[in-house]
């Protein structure tokens, strides 16, 4: 087995591990981890194709690879910061939701249970 | 003339950033302007197609496969057309009110779109395509998000499949490099061979877009996204965002990867787009919300498309029939694309108007919000396919292909949804024509005209097109691909 060989290998499981991951979870930051495993091993695969065959290594698929990253990094940051943003809107619902229980119970949402 | 390939793609792109940097109301009038020269540009462009059957330009004078070529078909020219006439009519809708548009960034992220959906269109090469997919997701991405609280876990849930959906596109490019060392799609589909890494490719792309089109059973993302996002962003994402994946699927089987596919895989295509046109219509007979109602709508519409391969992709279909198939299937996105505009505008207004798009709580509109509901109505006799619009052109073209090659079972499937989308689009009606006595109906919420006529011009143009039928199937089969089979 050849070097290339290996990575192919490491570039596969990279891209089953992250979509097994990504299917499975429902935690946002967890499925924005997954999705970035699986774009590592896309990537790594076009570095693959790169160092296959003959001596010198292929120029073409770093470049792809150069401009991956960074839409890897782009898709990151939105994701990110609309998973920030979701859960804000969920604890803001969660504390008017307390609010609104305690002025039932004739409390303040912030006491404890007695 | 061939400049114009890289204009049409550069001027909504330098639209969106002066946008993003001059004050909110000088930004409505730059991306009106934006608009109206793009449509402009596109219109040389498809005249310019129409008589040549393909334009194409090496950037910078350097050829494939060092060079990156730019190239316009008569399918990319149509569906750039169509985008164009919509994109139009969008942006007049969303120069309407702030609260159709959701907020400031707006006409720099819709502009944005418009420029990744034309690079969808025109690029001939695999990773800039790769490229313009993740740019039109992201700026769909943001558009949704501009929605507000309600919308953001949609926005994210879309975001990780539109993602995962390029992904496995990049993929598939990433093994057609290893195995053939160009990413030129001319020269990927002179040179490709029926193999095992081919078919992975194949397999991992179609996957892909079908994620990325919503094709049943991966539909779940889209009625929330579509739904939630504000009026003037739900017509781009159905009328348009959609086509662009569905437009790179068909893309992919006939030029990148052609004789690649089996006929088994496009009749499992074919069966999937069945499923979805039953069970996207009956889920939208069951919705009370109308802006719900027209999602579903789109998830079973997106459906019709994907007979276009079991009708002209799979091989050994003969070639007048095929062509049939090719040009129904096709011309059904168009009319879709035009009609689906306009009724997620009629359902904009409606929903503005009213404050909210319960069903329930707009009986009694057609009296108010006349010229919407009209619009409703005309779009959705476009989508149930009945003459004389580009809906029955469409559905008249792909039931001769089906009978033609003796697949009478797509013809049922088509019949079928016709039926039952005339069923949802009534059920909307009945709702909208109930009598209400003046005193207890709400108050309604003024609508500039704008945003009516907008909607209403649209589904005009889905009639109006449908009369001119054998130049919409001229334009989609000139040039490669189909290159009039007969």
């Amino acid at each position: 087995m050849t070097t290339p060989d290996v990575f192919l290998g490491v570039a596969v499981a990279l891209v089953v591990l992250g979509t097994v991951r990504l299917l499975l979870t429902t935690d946002l930051i967890r499925q924005v981890v997954a999705l970035n495993v699986a774009g590592a091993g896309v990537l790594l695969l076009f570095v693959v194709v790169a160092a296959r065959g003959r001596d010198e290594p292929d120029p073409v698929p770093h470049a792809l690879t150069l401009t991956g990253i960074v839409v890897a990094v782009s898709v990151t940051a939105v994701a990110l910061g609309l998973a920030r943003r979701v859960e804000q809107a969920e604890q803001a619902e969660q504390d008017e939701q307390a609010v609104q229980d305690g002025e039932r119970d004739g409390t303040t949402g912030a006491e404890p249970e007695p | 003339v061939s400049a114009l390939l890289g204009l049409v793609v550069l001027l909504p792109l330098v639209g969106a950033l002066a946008c993003s940097l001059v004050p909110p109301r000088a930004a409505t009038r730059t991306a009106l302007a934006v608009s109206a020269a793009t449509a402009g540009l596109v219109a040389a462009l498809t005249l310019r197609v129409w008589e040549a059957g393909e334009v194409r330009i090496a950037s910078a004078g350097y050829e494939p496969p060092l060079g990156i070529s730019l190239v316009a078909d008569g399918l990319s020219a149509a569906f750039l057309a169509m985008t164009a006439v919509v994109a139009t009519a969008i942006s007049v809708y969303a120069s309407g009110t702030e609260r159709a548009r959701g907020g400031g960034m707006f006409w720099a992220l819709w502009l944005a779109l418009w420029s990744a959906l034309n690079a969808v269109y025109l690029a001939g090469d695999l990773f800039n395509t790769y490229v313009a997919l993740e740019l039109m997701g992201l700026a769909a991405i943001g558009l949704v998000a501009l929605a507000g609280r309600g919308a953001l876990a949609a926005a994210l849930r879309y975001l990780f499949v539109a993602v995962f959906g390029s992904l496995a596109f990049l993929l598939g490019v990433g093994l057609l490099y290893g195995e053939l060392g160009t990413l030129d799609v001319a020269q990927v589909g002179a040179s490709v061979e029926r193999n095992a890494v081919a078919t992975a490719a194949l397999v991992l792309m179609t996957v892909g877009m079908a994620l990325k089109s919503a094709l049943f059973p991966v539909h779940g993302w889209l009625p929330a996204a579509h739904g939630g996002a504000p009026a003037a962003v739900s017509p781009a994402l159905s009328a348009l965002v959609i086509k662009a994946s569905v437009y790179l699927a068909v893309r992919i089987w006939s030029t990148v990867l052609p004789g690649v596919g089996t006929p088994a895989a496009a009749h499992l295509l074919g069966a999937l787009g069945a499923a979805a046109v039953v069970w996207g219509t009956l889920a939208a007979l069951r919705q009370d919300r109308l802006k719900l109602v027209v999602a579903y709508s789109t998830v079973a519409q997106v459906g019709y498309l994907f007979l276009v391969f079991p009708l002209a992709l799979a091989e050994g279909t003969p070639g007048d029939a095929a062509r049939d198939g090719w040009a129904g299937a096709l011309a059904l996105g168009l009319s879709h694309g035009l009609a689906k505009a306009a009724m997620f505008m009629a359902a904009g207004t409606l929903a503005l108007a009213h404050g909210s798009d319960r069903l329930a709580g707009m009986a009694g509109a057609a009296a108010r919000r006349p010229v919407a509901c009209a619009t409703f109505a005309v779009a959705g006799i476009s989508l149930a396919g009945l003459p004389p619009t580009a809906g029955f052109v469409g559905k008249w073209l792909v039931l001769q292909s089906s009978l033609a090659t003796g697949q009478w079972w797509w013809a049922a499937v088509v019949l079928l949804g016709g039926l039952l989308t005339a069923a949802y689009v009534g059920r909307v009606l009945r709702v909208v024509f109930a009598e209400r006595s003046p005193e207890d109906a709400p108050a309604l919420r003024p609508v500039p005209a704008r945003m009516e006529a907008a909607g209403l011009v649209l589904a005009l143009l889905a009639v109006a097109m449908g009369l001119r039928a054998l130049e919409v199937v001229r334009l989609l089969t000139a040039g490669s691909p189909f290159g009039m089979a007969a």
